[in-house]
């Protein structure tokens, strides 16, 4: 065994400093515009709107947000939009002290699922939950939405600053 | 092979420069109505597995395979998401038929190009980040330095090329799917703008968006659901290495690879006579030469010729990418091969329309990744 046991030498930031040490590193430049398409298309106009819109499929009666011009468990169209209430309920929820970055943070973040009023069981919007004691947060806790003034919503998810108790 | 394996449904969504209107889901979508339309079933209660063939970096999506179930039919059922060409997918389709646990496997492959804002740096991205990236050239050089040397190997002159953009692009004009028909001359495409010399732009397929969705069945259940079933005789691919350091430039031996394993598979010794007509990739107009060589479709050298013959032309002895190949129909990412396949499908169908080859039976579809890559994948049918 002995002549397999080599003296070994850490590595120390010194050696990163110093260049001892080679790499290279390289920035992506990935950038994408994704074509919405139809139904969130249609999604996000509404959005602007300051409406919450899903759509309903034919075959199971399923009332989908967002809405899609397919039903995934049918496999069959939709061409049918149902207007929906901004508010409903936490269907769970967490309590993130973290930011997306690994940053920690000391008040959390409350990103939850918000089953939405009109839409069938368990349908519902990803969000965040706000003027609320994370404490307090409970899964099947009635929230409203928050939107953004009308002059500053352009057609994202982010038109909703937030979901807040009803 | 040891178990029968066939292709009993195709569908699509067209090829255009842009698709604005759709959404990649809602375009996998229509092409899976209709491949599945197209072979009689119902993917909810028929399909035993579904595979994707998509890359990341083109969705712009990491771990993409979430995203694909929903709009194919394949909630809660077995699906894996594969990077290659989308004839590797049918490469996987066919093995997992081959098992003999699967009878029905559904193949897809989609490309969004117009989506990506910087398609040229994510192509970039492919190169070896320590020895080629920090170049900074566009990777188009790649092609342009193994044109050189194809056309220095084997003495095929610059015209040769441009005939295959001049035959691609009317064949498309011919083919409702694609998306860059045109009516060219030689002239066009040599005095076209040099991308990396002696690479014209004309010569170089531009990109397409588009969908291609395929219905893979074994022999007892393809005979049940079809009485046309278009039959896989053999598969087969390859790669070479990876250094642009030390390539065969002048040939692609990845393609002679490839080849050899389908050809052996489906037990064909003399390919030029027992094939009828081929879909082979024509990312940039010399690969289709380089590839119908590498492939033993005609000797060394002489798939210049051959091509400014009029060998390889819609009515010529052997029709060489009838569908108007990636020049005609646009490039379509990881779709390409898939595009390849259909139209060998359409072919052996006899649904060609206004392109339709007379009599033809056996048909060979091969594609190549692009570059940095020397990967390679080939597939052959009858009918």
């Amino acid at each position: 065994m002995k002549e397999h046991v080599y003296e070994t030498v850490y590595l120390r930031e010194k050696d990163f400093q110093e260049g001892r040490v080679l790499f290279e590193t390289w920035d992506p430049n990935a950038r994408y515009a994704w074509d919405a398409g139809i139904a969130i298309g249609r999604f996000l106009q509404e959005l602007k709107a300051g409406r919450l819109v899903g759509t309903r499929c034919a075959n199971c009666g399923r009332v989908m947000v967002p809405p899609r011009m397919f039903c995934e468990h049918c496999f069959v169209p939709i061409d049918e939009f149902v207007p929906l209430e901004d508010t409903g309920t936490v269907i769970t929820f967490s309590l993130c002290y973290v930011t997306w970055d690994m940053v920690r943070i000391e008040e959390p973040q409350i990103p939850a699922v918000i089953g939405i009023d009109g839409a069938s069981p368990g349908m519902g919007i990803m969000h965040l939950l706000g003027e609320v004691d994370p404490k307090a947060v409970k899964i099947g806790m009635r929230v409203a939405a928050v939107w953004k003034p009308p002059e500053e919503r352009e057609g994202a998810i982010t038109d909703i600053l937030y979901f807040k108790p009803l | 092979m040891i178990r029968e394996v066939a292709i009993v449904g195709v569908g699509w969504s067209p090829f255009r420069s842009i698709t604005p209107d759709l959404s990649y889901k809602e375009m996998m979508y229509e092409a899976a109505v209709r491949a599945y339309e197209d072979a009689g079933i119902d993917p909810r209660r028929d399909v035993d597995s579904f595979v994707t063939v998509a890359e990341d970096f083109n969705e712009g999506t990491s771990i993409f395979d979430e995203y694909v179930p929903d709009q194919l039919g394949a909630l809660h059922r077995p699906v894996q998401t594969i990077t290659g060409d989308g004839i590797h997918g049918i490469a996987a389709a066919v093995m997992q038929i081959l098992t003999g646990q699967f009878d029905v496997v559904v193949v897809e492959a989609h490309s969004k190009a117009s989506n990506v804002l910087t398609l040229p740096h994510i192509l970039a991205y492919a190169m070896d980040p320590v020895f080629n990236r920090p170049l900074a050239a566009h990777p188009y050089f790649i092609a342009g330095m193994e044109m050189r040397r194809y056309l220095a190997e084997t003495g095929t002159p610059l015209e040769a090329c441009a005939q295959v953009v001049v035959k691609n692009r009317a064949n498309a004009l011919r083919n409702p799917l694609a998306g860059y028909g045109a009516d060219l001359t030689i002239d066009d495409v040599l005095a076209s703008e040099p991308i990396a010399e002696p690479l014209t732009r004309l010569a170089c397929a531009d990109h397409a968006d588009g969908a291609v969705v395929m219905v893979l069945a074994s022999g007892e259940t393809a005979r049940a659901l079809t009485d046309r079933p278009i039959w896989v005789r053999g598969i087969g691919w390859a790669n070479d290495t990876f250094w642009l350091e030390s390539r065969p430039w002048g040939q692609a031996r990845y393609a002679y690879l490839a080849g050899q394993m389908a050809y052996s598979t489906a037990g064909i010794k003399s390919p030029r006579t027992e094939i009828d007509f081929a879909e082979i990739d024509d990312t940039f107009a010399y690969k289709e030469l380089q590839h119908l060589e590498a492939l033993g479709l005609c000797k060394p050298g002489e798939a210049g010729a051959w091509t400014l013959e009029g060998g390889t032309e819609l009515e010529g002895e052997f029709p060489v990418n009838p569908s108007g190949g990636s020049l005609g129909e646009g490039h379509l990412l990881d779709c390409t091969g898939l595009a390849r396949v259909l139209e060998v499908v359409l072919q052996l169908r006899g649904e060609a329309g206004p392109r339709q080859i007379e009599d033809a039976e056996v048909g060979l579809a091969f594609a190549w990744r692009g570059v940095p890559t020397t990967s390679g994948a080939a597939v052959i049918l009858s009918n």
